[in-house]
């Protein structure tokens, strides 16, 4: 374990999120949505909304701070942070953020949130149809590569080709996911179960890795999580939820442009989850239950063998369905239904969940669950992973 | 839609040069049916997709440098759900990400000539093929790929 680890020093206090609806059918506002979900959360976690004084996000959230501040009538807003890049795989980086700010001293409560609401803005599976393109949309756009579908099925395509991995891993996480969902009643696939016969007769939308059902929904709606010190955590109503560790980044050239990251077929973890590792003094073995952001079935299988729970050549006997469920299985999995079949919370739902496992409160709850692991965002750059734990960790 | 022989719709959105300039080398290449990559001047690295700077020695000179329109798929999709409107209708198309041995095995992204539904390996040679879009507003060149021999 490093010497400046995040380890035991901040616990995230209060969750909170608003009604999730598919996209386009929120009654109200997306600030609305982010709105509530804070209001929520401080609610959770029993203390005066005015105690907020600063806010983490990511994926160039709409919904500035300064406005939110200005709405809830904040006397002091002492910190103000947007994680770049990444689309979902800045939501544990900004819950990270949020934590290094409470224990650098800049903040003693913050938010970190995500307002989403697909429906009164552009959609993410939608291309714009500029009729130019230019920089790197110049060599992708003109061949029909535009959604994040079809940029990230090129990279799974490669890693399953190379480690043998079977399409059926990747029915067994979006069954996991639509199972879980059947207990939750926030989940938008709540009483609609997934069948194996209704994913293998699913459309395509990229073929041959990203089926339906392999595709995360989108939705409307909001998720917020309050983070305080360690200390004040112990005096506030919920069971404290600690940061055990941290990471986010990518590795060498993963950015660079029209695919030619140096380790292309990959989630972008191999560097981060080991660094996350030792920040937490943990490893694989010891973590009770995973919430891996599904962008893609295929980045959750990516970014769970990158994470080190199985060998990528074990990948078709690891991921199976009775082995993800919470009832029984070695590694339970995305316990609330998660992108795929809770809600499309930008990932932030799956932070949520986490915090309910260690509390004990989730609606598939794995029994003494007391580290988990978040992934998020898996296959774009930068990403990030957090680890929550209970007070018996520390 | 006017009569020719691309592979995607005509109104598909039109590659033009990054307005600072980087790529504009490439651009008028393709026009002229060469393939040009970039190559330090320094240290001979290649590099795409076009950047100012060398990512191994971090030197500026970085040349372009024609190469042969060989290469070997290094993986492969095939959209079926058009996410853009000129692509209503089309169908499923095969796009491939194709490595260039002659040239340090850079990457580049093309569609894969050839039947819609065929048949695709990883690791099958593949040669360059130039679509000249001559009636765009701003003419363009393509680089698509089709199986060798």
């Amino acid at each position: 374990m490093i010497d400046r680890s995040i380890r035991g020093k901040v616990a995230v206090a209060g969750i909170g999120e608003s009604i999730y609806y598919k996209h386009g059918q929120s009654p109200d506002p997306e600030f609305v949505l982010a709105l509530q979900a804070i209001l929520k959360a401080a609610a959770d976690a029993g203390i005066d909304p005015k105690e907020i004084d600063g806010f983490a996000s990511y994926s160039n959230d709409r919904n500035d701070p300064s406005r939110i501040a200005a709405a809830l009538g904040l006397p002091d807003l002492r910190f103000s942070n947007m994680h770049w890049g990444g689309g979902g795989g800045g939501v544990a980086a900004a819950v990270a953020n949020g934590a290094a700010a409470i224990a650098a001293g800049y903040a003693d409560c913050v938010v970190v949130f995500r307002a989403l609401a697909q429906g009164q803005f552009r959609r993410f599976g939608e291309a714009m149809p500029d009729p130019t393109v230019s920089g790197d949309a110049a060599y992708m756009s003109p061949y029909g590569v535009m959604s994040p579908a079809q940029k990230y099925a090129m990279r799974a395509t490669r890693f399953m080709h190379d480690y043998g991995v079977k399409n059926d891993v990747l029915r067994a996480i979006a069954m996991t996911s639509y199972q879980h969902a059947q207990n939750n009643p926030r989940a938008i696939r709540y009483g609609r179960p997934l069948d194996a016969s209704t994913y293998d007769e699913s459309r395509w939308i990229v073929e041959p890795v990203n089926r339906l059902y392999d595709c995360c929904q989108e939705n409307d709606g909001a998720a917020a999580l309050i983070l305080v010190s360690a200390e004040r955590a112990r005096d506030l109503k919920q069971t404290p939820v600690y940061l055990i560790g941290a990471a986010q980044g990518s590795d060498h050239r993963c950015g660079a442009p029209v695919m030619n990251a140096s380790r292309f077929a990959s989630s972008s973890f191999t560097t981060v989850a080991p660094r996350l590792y030792r920040s937490a003094g943990v490893t694989p073995a010891d973590i009770d239950v995973v919430q891996s952001y599904e962008n893609f079935t295929t980045g959750v299988m990516m970014a769970v063998v990158e994470h080190g729970f199985c060998a990528p050549e074990e990948a078709n006997e690891f991921f199976t369905l009775p082995n993800l469920s919470t009832s029984g299985g070695k590694m339970p999995l995305n316990t609330s239904g998660g992108n795929l079949a809770e809600c499309y919370m930008h990932g932030l739902g799956l932070q949520l969940e986490a915090v309910r496992q260690i509390r004990g409160q989730s609606c598939n709850q794995v029994p003494d669950a007391k580290l988990a692991m978040n992934i998020a965002g898996p296959m774009v750059t930068p990403v990030s992973s957090v680890i929550m734990g209970s007070a018996e960790v520390l | 839609m006017s009569e020719n022989n691309y592979y995607l719709p005509a109104d598909m959105p039109s590659p033009v040069p990054s307005p600072d300039g980087l790529d504009a080398p490439y651009w008028e290449g393709t026009r002229r049916t060469e393939l040009l990559v970039q190559k330090c001047g320094a240290c001979g690295n290649w590099q795409w997709g076009p950047e100012w700077l060398c990512h191994h020695c971090q030197s500026f000179d970085l040349a372009w440098q024609e190469v042969e329109g060989k290469g070997v798929i290094y993986s492969w999709e095939r959209p079926w759900h058009p996410v853009h409107p000129a692509l209503n209708g089309r169908g499923a198309y095969t796009v491939v990400l194709v490595e260039l041995p002659g040239a340090g095995n850079v990457r580049m992204i093309g569609n894969l000539l050839g039947p819609d539904d065929q048949v695709v390996e990883i690791g099958a040679a593949v040669e360059a093929v130039f679509e000249a879009h001559d009636d765009a507003d701003v003419p363009y060149t393509l680089v698509q790929w089709q199986l060798t021999g």
